[in-house]
């Protein structure tokens, strides 16, 4: 009795679940037919799955935090956006030289700092995107400072360019979903699971043979990857890069969508990205209510699913599951 | 042969002299279980020969290599594995999945294997047999897919060894396994260790619960405010003098 109810519940916060993420396809189909300016907040959506995604393998999966991944967008997003724009460089040798610019910085980054526990890496991370914002408002020469780096080609390769709102979209998404498919497939690995056993003993984990130090810094290489990743789609997107579009800003931002998404799970934080961008244009018809009513449902979320929207299935059947006691 | 030896270990925790040149030896075969009172310095010898604390003076060998300076995940990798006195599982891991990072040591592959399909399922096939066999063993089958955070304390216990033998040491090392556990849970648990050890993995266990050391253990060192006062076997250990004295007071009765 008692079984054949939780397994029903179960089925049905199931069911709310993909209830979202049906809703959030037939938007995003409706969205690409109907055309609109909504295609260009679908774009960021799709720029923040990639980001987020990758920041969850770093925060979710082993359970560490940073708040300087900004500063690996905002690294290969210069690279792409000054080789494109300066030196006349086809968008993906300049994105991969930007990749490899961000892995050789998160390699020297990570490895001194992974060794702090806690707040301290916490902080030294925020030292790190608030330097990479400093050096994008201040190396004039390059990155023309607050003015920003604008007329930045649409991704290609030699005369096949992806020019059109609609092609643009479908790219990111076709992007975006590689990177939560490639994150599924290290949650089930060997290196996901050291990963999240990090999080959850780190003692435990070196008795066992894992090195600690050495899979963090994998981690953090991974989540930078991603990072640049986005900040290169993010600057051929748009067309126009700022040092605003990778400040602090980012990290609240992608914060918001760990939480709400549903941090360490493979496809909360793509839930989250798509959720957070979508709201406030949801409440648009508010007024000057937008932002309270925004607000409003993130905290609502928080309270009622401290584990993200990708908890629901078992929120739910613990809450029935307690009814029925 | 002995596989642990250690030589004139010393701790000192400021004033305090926590291990007070130790010398032990613990062969490579069999149960050996360390005895003695609350703070007689046991989950510190732990901790230096797993390489989590160092010695303030002496030497550690396993398998005649001096492992002193090295760290857990390199002293792991040597077959010398341990457990902790407060249970320290994977709690966002399932259970199976706890078991197979158990396997680490023993299999391969990083973040390419884990993007190729066919590599990747390839390489789950060998572990996921391996840690399902594990689980049959240790009696966790039906667990499999719970995650480690909802087993009962009982089963969390059962689950770290597993995880531990997951790693194939030749000295297992358990930091009081029977805390916790009923009469039931510590007798099974007492099978276990026998089996285990019959299947060629070296135990040492640290232990508060007298009939479970009693009744597994081969050898027993006695330790005391950081010092060797006793060894030998469960009944010469049973009829030392200080031992009685320091360890349990005055009645003999403890150890019925």
């Amino acid at each position: 009795m008692n079984l054949r109810a939780s397994t029903w519940v179960e089925r049905s916060g199931n069911l709310a679940l993909l209830i979202l993420w049906g809703l959030a396809a037939a938007l995003v189909i409706y969205v690409f037919v109907g055309g609109g300016y909504l295609i260009s907040v679908l774009q960021f959506a799709a720029v923040y799955v990639v980001f987020v995604t990758g920041l969850n393998i770093f925060m979710g999966y082993a359970g560490q935090v940073s708040f300087g991944h900004n500063a690996f967008a905002a690294i290969s997003g210069y690279t792409s956006a000054v080789l494109t724009t300066k030196y006349g460089w086809e968008p993906l040798p300049a994105a991969a030289l930007g990749l490899a610019g961000v892995l050789a910085c998160a390699l020297i980054i990570g490895y001194p700092t992974l060794r702090l526990r806690g707040h301290y890496l916490a902080m030294a991370t925020l030292a790190i995107g608030l330097i990479a914002y400093d050096v994008a408002v201040e190396w004039g020469s390059v990155t023309q400072g607050y003015m920003g780096i604008s007329g930045i080609p649409p991704l290609g390769i030699g005369r096949w360019t992806v020019v059109s709102d609609r092609a643009v979209l479908l790219l990111l998404i076709v992007i975006a979903a590689l990177g939560v498919l490639a994150s599924a497939a290290i949650r089930r690995s060997r290196l996901g699971r050291a990963l999240v056993a990090i999080d959850g003993s780190e003692n435990a984990a070196r008795a066992l043979g894992i090195d600690v130090a050495r899979y963090k810094l994998v981690a953090f290489l991974i989540s930078a990857f991603y990072a640049g990743v986005a900040g290169s789609l993010f600057v051929h997107a748009v067309g126009f890069v700022s040092p605003e579009v990778f400040g602090l800003h980012m990290v609240v931002l992608a914060f918001t969508m760990l939480y709400v998404g549903g941090i360490g799970t493979f496809a909360g934080p793509a839930l989250g990205a798509l959720i957070v961008t979508l709201l406030p244009e949801t409440f648009r018809t508010f007024n000057e209510y937008q932002d309270l009513a925004y607000g409003g449902v993130l905290i609502l979320i928080l309270i009622y699913a401290p584990g993200g929207l990708t908890s629901l299935p078992h929120i739910w059947s613990s809450m029935r599951r307690k009814e029925g006691a | 042969m002995s596989a642990l030896r250690l030589d004139n270990i010393t701790r000192r925790f400021g004033g305090l002299v926590a291990l007070d040149n130790v010398s032990l030896e613990i062969p490579a075969v069999g149960i050996s279980a360390i005895i003695g009172p609350n703070g007689a310095g046991k989950t510190t010898l732990f901790n230096i020969v797993s390489g989590f604390d160092r010695p303030s003076d002496g030497r550690v060998f396993f398998a005649g290599e001096n492992i002193t300076a090295m760290p857990p995940e390199q002293i792991a990798k040597r077959g010398l594995v341990r457990t902790f006195q407060l249970v320290q599982l994977f709690d966002n891991l399932t259970v199976l999945e706890n078991v197979k990072v158990g396997r680490h040591l023993h299999t391969h592959g990083g973040l390419l294997t884990a993007l190729l399909p066919y590599r990747a399922a390839q390489s789950e096939v060998a572990v996921d047999a391996a840690a399902r066999h594990l689980l049959q063993q240790t009696g966790l089958t039906d667990r499999g897919e719970a995650l480690a955070a909802a087993l009962p304390y009982g089963q969390k216990r059962l689950l770290e060894i597993t995880r531990a033998l997951a790693a194939e040491p030749k000295l297992l090392l358990l930091d009081e396994p029977a805390a916790g556990l009923n009469r039931e849970e510590t007798q099974r648990l007492a099978d276990l260790l026998r089996q285990i050890a019959a299947s060629g993995t070296a135990i040492l266990l640290i232990e508060h619960d007298m009939s479970l050391v009693m009744n597994v253990a081969e050898r027993i060192a006695v330790l005391d405010f950081g010092r060797v006062i006793a060894q030998g076997t469960p009944n010469e250990v049973r009829q030392n003098r200080d031992v009685i004295a320091a360890y349990l007071g005055t009645a003999e009765a403890g150890f019925a």
